[in-house]
């Protein structure tokens, strides 16, 4: 296990460039969810102020 | 009109769009994790080690799908640029601004690993040699794309303003592909190539085509994620999308 994240001494590059790798797109993944929930929610309080519009004459 | 062209105006319809991406998306990302997965047990685990390069040529199993997927993915931009500027297709100026991230993503991954790859390998982090400066290169013509398609207040017109721009990057594709063969750089030449013979052993040629392949399903995955909630901001005005965030609201509450 040691001699492979040691990795011939190439260790700290190799797991850094997977680790990048792997951040980066994780959180592509997660930009689509959070920029979809922020729309719905936009969407959420305008339907809501518009229907309290309506019920306030 | 003929068929073809039908059948794209119904998928090319906003909510039926956003139906049938929901249904595929969570299956890219599924086989995409799952073959990613295997790829890196392959890469990292089975492969044997490079007689010159020791363990450090292991990069080459994120760096160069990530390289192919910069350029992929810009190669889809403009595509679906053009058809945006010429036919004016709601959802191919969606599809080209959506994959702008996932191409920059990309680009910056290859920049960030080739930099780890060659401080061990060729003593230093960077190089202006003609590779790695069109790959910059291509990596702010993302930037630009994302940069003007934010700055402009109608989507509309942002969208094609960018898809223009978009457009005229793509001369740097072929900058970026064949640099490694006009000019003398530090760069190696290609070891994969679709015609002809690959200059690498196969217990490492199929963990790098795997991660090619995952990473080709995970674009798709990102890019269907990406429209439906462009798509969702842009018809936010809509019918079919206030059926969406009521029903989401109903659920939350009920």
């Amino acid at each position: 296990m040691a001699e492979f994240l040691h990795m011939g001494g190439y260790g700290a590059y190799v797991w850094a460039a997977y680790t990048v790798f792997v951040v980066v797109l994780f959180a592509d993944a997660l930009m689509p969810l959070w920029q979809r929930r922020n729309t719905l929610r936009e969407i959420d309080a305008r339907l809501r102020r518009e229907s309290n519009r309506k019920s306030t004459p | 009109m003929n068929r073809l062209v039908l059948w794209f105006h119904k998928i090319g319809s906003p909510p039926t769009f956003y139906r049938i991406a929901g249904a595929l998306a969570p299956w890219c990302f599924g086989i995409a994790i799952v073959l990613g997965a295997v790829a890196l047990y392959g890469g990292l685990v089975l492969a044997p080690r490079d007689y010159q390069q020791g363990d450090a040529y292991r990069i080459i199993f994120v760096h160069v799908p990530c390289a192919w997927m910069g350029l992929f993915a810009y190669g889809f931009m403009a595509i679906n640029a053009f058809i945006a500027l010429v036919w004016r297709i709601k959802l191919s100026e969606i599809l080209a601004m959506a994959s702008a991230p996932i191409g920059a993503a990309f680009t910056f991954i290859t920049l960030v690993t080739g930099s780890l790859w060659g401080k061990p390998m060729w003593g230093t982090w960077w190089t202006w040699d003609a590779r790695l400066t069109s790959e910059l290169v291509l990596l702010f013509l993302y930037l630009g794309v994302i940069g003007l398609y934010h700055a402009i207040e109608d989507a509309r017109q942002a969208a094609r303003a960018a898809a223009f721009l978009a457009l005229i990057g793509v001369v740097n594709l072929p900058i970026v592909h064949y640099s490694v063969v006009w000019w003398n750089t530090l760069h190696q030449g290609q070891t994969v190539s679709l015609m002809g013979q690959s200059k690498i052993s196969s217990s490492m040629l199929w963990p790098l085509l795997t991660m090619a392949f995952a990473t080709h399903v995970y674009f798709f995955a990102s890019l269907l994620a990406r429209s439906r909630a462009a798509l969702l901001a842009l018809e936010s005005g809509k019918e079919w999308v206030r059926g969406i965030a009521q029903a989401r609201e109903a659920h939350a509450h009920g």
